[in-house]
């Protein structure tokens, strides 16, 4: 659960925390003050974190980038003679034929099976978001409950059932950057890495990523109300490889990939604004997701851990040409460094370019504020906490299931 | 007579380099030069991108002279096209463009787009994930 460690000012008989519902109640009235997690650095700067943890009751946070892990559930409704799907396409993308009848799980990175990597799974969802009809064809071995052996027709958001996006991994804590010190070109999730550490690549939108701005997520866990695609959505679950144990710096924040959220929400209000399909040259696709979550100032810690900026938060460059065994750090750095366009590494000046788009994660942030100033967004409360321990097992290679 | 401008990429053979084609170009042709993009080096294969501003008839007859000197060139005729609308400012296209044309604005952090600088080398066109930036033709 939520620990609402109560902070007392000194000398000060009241207390300085505000629950969830006082918060709540302050939206309802339209009296809350709502800042942006780049908003909130000026003003603990000027007025001190106490005055502005009384001042402040929500800091919203955003971040727009690409997210492999994700995906959505579709159910498509029965047709007449219905048929068990057990082989589906959507625009000749494969969706997952091992749920019941006429469920289906489409993964964002499935590539098409006639235009390979010009088209995915996460086209499908772009595509289903922006209201146009995908040519379903399925196949099935045909039951006596289900006698339908083959089906193709057209589905939309308008004609289909249940359609939620299940994002097993999304908004990453933290991430690595990577650079490429071979002689070859490297095509990679991190982009196009040019040879002899021609670029590094990085993917955050840092002081304003969600996960940063709450360290130890003190306030962000299971059944937290995110925006997802531009449509309200939940924190199901932590998300997959979620890593509470990474290293943190001397102010809490992980230097690397650490938190992770499985999120939900209804594809059918989602705006492709804030869903977008990508593709990664010679990688594959990849969904552009936005997020962004509300941040209740309880008290002075939260305050304090909202106004982080770009200069206290660290990650690692790796070498992503070393795919055997641990990839070498070339260099650790803030991400204020990897903004500044360049990074010295052993005396070559190395250029930086971002995947991660700051400006709709701004866009993000803005648009919640807006929303929770005008009311039309209420915080809540975790009704279970995110793991604070935990890192991902490696997969190994074992001669048999005994070990 | 109104002045021209043409973007060009020479490539040297190995024993070409020590001719000094730029200064023909200036002292013989009166053209302004912009270099863009230089990799030469002594018995390799050279390339050299310019931007060549003068009369017509004097940029015809600097193609000429490099017809003369068999160096080959290739004249820029297709430009980047950068679809703005549908661009999400990720900024992984800045990552591979070699000129510096393409760059995020460190303040608002929108994708910046300086045509004058693009050397139409089409990078950009397979790492932008959202195939927002096409070849004219």
């Amino acid at each position: 659960m939520v620990n609402p460690t109560h902070v007392e000012t000194k000398g000060d008989d009241t207390m300085s925390y505000k629950s969830f519902d006082e918060i709540n109640e302050k939206i309802k009235e339209g009296s809350a003050v709502v800042v942006t997690a780049e908003e909130i650095t000026a003003i603990v700067a000027k007025k001190g974190a106490a005055q502005a943890a009384k001042e402040v009751d929500v800091v919203t946070t955003g971040t727009f980038g690409p997210m492999c892990s994700s995906g959505m559930f579709i159910n498509f409704g029965h047709s007449d003679p219905p048929i068990r799907m057990s082989k589906i396409w959507l625009n000749d993308v494969p969706a997952y034929g091992g749920l019941a009848a006429v469920d289906t799980y489409i993964g964002a990175t499935e590539l098409s099976e006639t235009k390979g990597m010009e088209y995915g799974g996460a086209h499908v969802i772009e595509e289903l978001i922006a209201g146009r009809s995908v040519k379903l064809h399925a196949q099935s071995y045909g039951t006596d409950c289900y006698p339908r052996k083959e089906i193709t027709t057209w589905v939309n958001k308008e004609n289909i059932n249940q359609a939620y996006l299940y994002n097993p991994r999304n908004a990453y804590q933290n991430y690595a950057a990577a650079s490429n010190t071979s002689d070859k070109i490297l095509y990679t999730y991190m982009g196009t890495l040019l040879p002899k550490m021609g670029n590094i690549t990085y993917t955050t939108s840092g002081q304003l990523s969600p996960l940063l701005n709450d360290p130890f997520l003190r306030t962000i866990g299971i059944g937290t109300r995110i925006f997802l695609g531009g449509a309200e959505g939940y924190i199901a679950w932590e998300g997959t490889q979620h890593n509470p144990d990474q290293k943190r710096g001397e102010n809490g924040v992980p230097i690397g990939l650490a938190a992770s959220l499985a999120v939900i929400g209804d594809m059918k209000k989602m705006d492709t604004r804030y869903i977008r399909a990508g593709i990664f040259e010679k990688y594959g696709i990849t969904l552009f997701v936005g997020i962004g979550i509300p941040i209740p100032i309880l008290d002075e810690d939260m305050v304090l851990k909202t106004a982080v900026t770009d200069s206290d938060i660290y990650t690692n460059i790796f070498d992503y040409s070393v795919s055997d065994g641990p990839r070498p750090i070339l260099k650790k750095v803030s991400y204020a460094e990897l903004r500044s366009g360049s990074v010295n590494i052993n005396g070559n000046t190395v250029p930086t370019a971002p995947l991660s788009s700051m400006k709709m994660a701004r866009e993000i942030a803005q648009k919640l504020k807006r929303q929770i100033l005008q009311g039309e967004f209420l915080l809540s409360q975790p009704v279970a906490s995110l793991p604070l321990e935990g890192s991902p097992n490696r997969l190994e290679i074992r001669e048999n299931g005994n070990g | 007579m109104a002045e021209k401008k043409i973007k060009i990429t020479l490539y040297y053979s190995g024993n070409q380099v020590t001719k000094p084609i730029t200064y023909h170009f200036v002292k013989d042709y009166d053209l302004m030069i912009n270099i863009l993009h230089a990799d030469i080096g002594l018995n390799s294969v050279g390339r050299l991108t310019v931007d060549l501003i003068g009369e017509e008839k004097n940029l015809e007859a600097a193609l000429k002279f490099l017809d003369e000197e068999n160096i080959e060139y290739k004249l820029f005729s297709k430009s980047i096209i950068w679809q703005e609308e549908g661009c999400v400012h990720c900024g992984a296209c800045t990552a591979v463009c070699p000129s510096g044309a393409l760059k995020m604005d460190p303040v608002d952090w929108t994708l910046t787009f300086d045509k004058e600088k693009c050397l139409v080398c089409e990078f950009c066109v397979k790492a932008c994930p959202l195939k927002v930036m096409n070849v004219s033709i």
